[in-house]
C-alpha cells in the first residue's frame, strides 16, 4: 500500500546545521517495506503537505530510518520542526537506488554538493560495511560555509579511522577554517583513484552534479559508471502527477538515481 | 473467436432509447453528449430524448459553435469542451483524511466516495484511444491510482463510430479513427439516409452482448451495413486537419532546440487550457485542507497544468519560466517522451487542443513548421 500514509513517530532529532534537521523516525505499527540506499520516502506533515526526502539513514533496530531535511519551504520545515515522539507519515520507498553492487571489485568515488550528502550517506554505510569488496573509498563533499557541513562528527571520524579518503571543500571560508575553499570538482584531482575502474555517485545542486560529471568523464570515467541523484517537483512518487519529469524520465520511477549516460543530453537542454 | 455474438443487429432512435433505460436499469449511470450552455457537453441522462438530436457544431482553432443541422442526426457533432476524463479521472478528488488525536497520534485512511458504475454513450474512437492510454498511464504501471483503476474496470463503453469530422480533426494521421475495432463493450453507427435513422449496433464484451440481448433488434441487412462501412470511410476522407506523416517522435527528440518554440512562445497565454480539454492529459497536483479544529486533514487531488509556473517548482524557483519551455514541455512529452514513459504517442487526434485555445494554436501547424525547421 502507496496511497495513503504509514505513521512514523519521531525518536531521534539533530540540529544539523541552521536549517537542516536530522529525524529518526521509526513506525508507530506497520512498517513500510525495507528502503535501498538512494531511494526516497514522501514524509507527510500532519495538514501542512507532503515532501520527498531520500533515506539518510537506514537502520537495522526497530525498522528506524533517518531524514535529513533542509526547512526552504512549508512542508519542509514543518517536517524539520518536528519534535521527538510527534509522528509524521510516510510512504514508500519510491525510485531506483543507488546500487552500490555495481562498484564490486573497484573504487568508490562519492561526491556530494551541500544537503546531497545526506542521500548518499547510507551508500557510504552499506561502503564500509562490504569492505573488502571494494577498493579505495573517496569521499568529496562541498558545502557553502564551514557551518553548513553536514555530518561533522561522522565526516571526522571516518577521515580518522581512514577506512576512506575524506577530502571536504567549501564555498566561503569562515575564522579558523584551514581546509580548502572552492568547488568541490577541485578535490577530485586530488584524489587517489583509478578512472577506468571506478564508480561514481553524485548529488548536489543540478550545477555541482553536471560539473562533477563533466569533469569524472574527462578523467576517464567512464558515463555509465557516474550515478548521479536528481531532483524536481514531485507530488505522488507512483508516476501518475507528471511533476517530476525530465524528457523522457518519470524521476519518482526513472529516478532519483539513474546513469549520467542516461541524462547527460537531458540535462545539456535549459529549462527541459 | 470471441465467445459472444458479434453479429451486428439494427436499433432505431427507440432501440436506443431502450438502451438508456436498459443501462440505467442494471444500476449504471449513463452519461452522453447533450447540448447544454451553447456546447455539447457530456453529462449524466435520464434518457435518450436528451441527446443532441439534430445539432451539429462548427469548429475551428480557438472556435467553437453550435449549428442546428437539416437533419435528426444525434451524433454527427465533434469533440466538445469535455473528455470522458471528466468522470474517469476527474477534476478534483479526494484521496485520504487524516485525524490526530489529543495523543498527537495520526490514523489517516483512504477516503474515496463509492464510485458510480458508469456507462458512456457515444465514445468517439479518438476518445476511446485516448481512455486506453490514460489506462496505461493511471493504472498500467507499478503503481495504480486506486480511484481511476475503480472507476475505469466497472465502466461500460458505448463507442460510436465518427460519420462526419470536425475541421480541426486528425484522428487519421494519428491511427485512431474514425472506426474502432476493439476496446468497447458496444459499438454503434449512426445511420441516416433514405431508408430512415438507425443504428448499427455490435457487441464487443461479453456484457455488451448481454445488454444487446436485452433490446429488440433486427438483424443488420446488407445495405445498413454498407451504408455504415462506407459513410465511416468516407469520414476518414474529411479530416479538417492532418500530422505530418513522419516519426514525431524522432522530430521532438530533434526540436529541443527550435527556434519554432520562440515563435509559438510568443503567441501562447500559458493558460493551460490545451492541457484540461486534452483527453489524455493526467498530470495533477495535491492540496491539503484542515478544518477549524485543525485535527482533522484531507488530502485532494486536482488536475494540473504543466503550463504552470508552480508546476516545475523547486526550491530556488521553477525549472520552467519561459513559456517557450512550457510549451515545449507539452508538446515533446505529448507526441515524443510519451512513448518512453508510456509506450505509445499521448496525442488522439481529437483537435480539442486546436478548439478551445483562446488564441488558436493548431498543434498540427507548430508540428508542421518544427518538421520543416528540421528539414531546412
Amino acid at each position: 500500500m502507496t496511497e495513503v500514509p504509514v505513521p512514523y513517530q519521531v525518536v531521534r532529532r539533530s540540529q544539523e546545521t541552521t536549517d537542516t534537521t536530522t529525524l529518526v523516525v521509526e513506525p508507530v505499527a506497520r512498517a513500510l517495506p525495507p528502503f535501498r540506499p538512494g531511494q526516497f520516502a514522501m514524509i507527510y506533515a500532519f495538514g501542512v503537505g507532503e515532501i520527498p526526502v531520500s533515506v539518510s539513514g537506514i537502520l537495522d533496530h526497530r525498522h528506524r530510518l533517518a531524514h535529513t531535511v533542509r526547512a526552504v519551504g512549508a512542508v519542509s520545515a514543518a517536517v524539520c520542526a518536528a519534535a521527538e515522539g510527534q509522528e509524521l507519515g510516510l510512504r514508500g520507498p519510491f525510485g531506483t537506488g543507488w546500487e552500490l553492487e555495481r562498484a564490486a571489485g573497484g573504487d568508490v568515488l562519492v561526491v556530494a554538493g551541500g544537503i546531497g550528502l545526506a542521500p548518499l550517506r547510507p551508500l557510504i554505510r552499506a561502503a564500509l560495511a562490504g569492505a573488502g569488496r571494494y577498493r579505495r573509498l573517496n569521499l568529496l563533499a562541498g558545502a557553502r560555509t564551514p557551518d553548513d557541513l553536514l555530518y561533522a562528527d561522522e565526516l571526522r571520524c571516518l577521515a580518522d579511522a581512514a577506512p576512506a579518503h575524506v577530502a571536504v571543500t567549501v564555498d566561503r571560508p569562515g575564522h579558523g577554517w584551514l581546509g580548502s575553499v572552492g568547488m568541490v570538482t577541485q578535490l577530485l584531482n586530488r584524489a587517489d583513484f583509478a578512472p577506468g575502474e571506478t564508480t561514481a555517485f553524485v548529488c548536489g545542486p543540478e550545477a555541482m552534479i553536471r560539473a562533477t560529471a563533466r569533469d569524472l568523464r574527462h578523467r576517464g570515467v567512464p558515463a555509465d559508471r557516474i550515478r548521479v541523484s536528481l531532483e524536481r517537483n514531485m507530488r505522488c512518487a507512483t508516476g501518475h502527477c507528471g511533476h517530476c519529469q525530465l524528457g523522457p524520465l518519470l524521476l519518482c520511477r526513472d529516478g532519483p538515481v539513474a546513469g549520467y549516460d542516461r541524462v547527460a543530453p537531458l540535462l545539456a537542454v535549459r529549462e527541459l | 473467436m470471441a465467445d459472444y455474438d458479434t453479429t451486428p443487429a439494427v436499433l432505431d432512435r427507440a432501440g436506443l432509447a431502450a438502451l438508456v433505460r436498459v443501462l440505467a436499469g442494471r444500476g449504471r449511470t449513463v452519461v452522453g453528449p447533450t447540448v447544454r450552455d451553447g456546447a455539447i457537453v457530456l453529462a449524466e441522462l435520464d434518457s435518450a430524448d436528451q441527446l443532441p438530436w439534430g445539432w451539429g457544431t462548427e469548429l475551428e482553432a480557438g472556435r467553437y459553435r453550435l449549428r442546428r443541422r437539416d437533419d435528426e442526426a444525434g451524433f454527427a457533432h465533434s469533440a466538445g469542451p469535455q473528455s470522458w476524463k471528466t468522470f474517469l479521472h476527474p477534476a478534483r478528488e479526494r484521496q485520504w483524511s487524516a485525524d490526530r488525536d489529543p495523543d498527537g497520534q495520526l490514523t489517516i485512511v483512504p477516503d474515496r466516495p463509492e464510485q458510480p458504475a458508469y456507462a458512456f454513450l457515444g465514445v468517439r474512437p479518438c476518445d476511446l484511444r485516448a481512455i486506453a492510454i490514460q489506462d496505461r498511464v493511471l493504472a498500467g504501471g507499478h503503481f495504480a491510482d486506486d480511484g481511476y483503476r475503480t472507476r475505469r474496470s466497472g465502466a461500460f463503453l458505448i463507442a460510436l463510430e465518427c460519420t462526419e469530422p470536425g475541421g480541426t480533426c486528425f484522428c487519421v494521421s494519428m491511427g485512431s479513427g474514425p472506426g474502432v475495432e476493439a476496446g468497447y463493450d458496444l459499438a454503434l453507427t449512426e445511420v441516416l439516409d433514405d431508408d430512415g435513422h438507425r443504428f448499427l449496433i455490435r457487441a464487443g464484451s461479453p456484457e455488451g452482448a448481454e445488454v444487446l440481448a436485452e433490446l429488440s433488434t433486427d438483424r443488420a441487412d446488407e445495405a445498413t451495413v454498407t451504408t455504415a462501412r462506407t459513410t465511416v470511410a468516407a469520414a476518414a476522407e474529411h479530416m479538417g486537419r492532418a500530422m505530418p506523416p513522419m516519426d514525431l517522435r524522432a522530430l521532438m527528440g530533434d526540436s529541443l532546440d527550435a527556434e519554432r518554440w520562440d515563435d509559438v512562445a510568443a503567441r501562447c497565454l500559458s493558460c493551460g487550457n490545451c492541457t484540461l480539454v486534452c483527453p489524455t492529459c493526467f498530470c495533477t497536483t495535491t492540496e491539503e485542507i484542515t478544518d477549524l479544529t485543525g485535527d482533522h486533514a484531507e488530502r485532494w487531488q486536482s488536475w494540473d497544468t504543466c503550463f504552470d509556473l508552480d508546476f516545475s517548482l523547486l526550491h530556488g524557483g521553477p525549472v520552467r519560466s519561459s513559456t517557450r519551455s512550457r510549451y515545449r514541455q507539452w508538446l515533446t512529452h505529448k507526441l515524443g517522451t510519451w512513448h518512453e514513459q508510456f509506450g505509445s504517442s499521448g496525442c488522439v487526434g481529437c483537435g480539442r487542443c486546436l478548439v478551445w485555445c483562446p488564441v488558436g494554436i493548431d498543434i498540427t501547424e507548430e508540428v508542421a513548421a518544427l518538421a520543416e525547421e528540421a528539414t531546412s
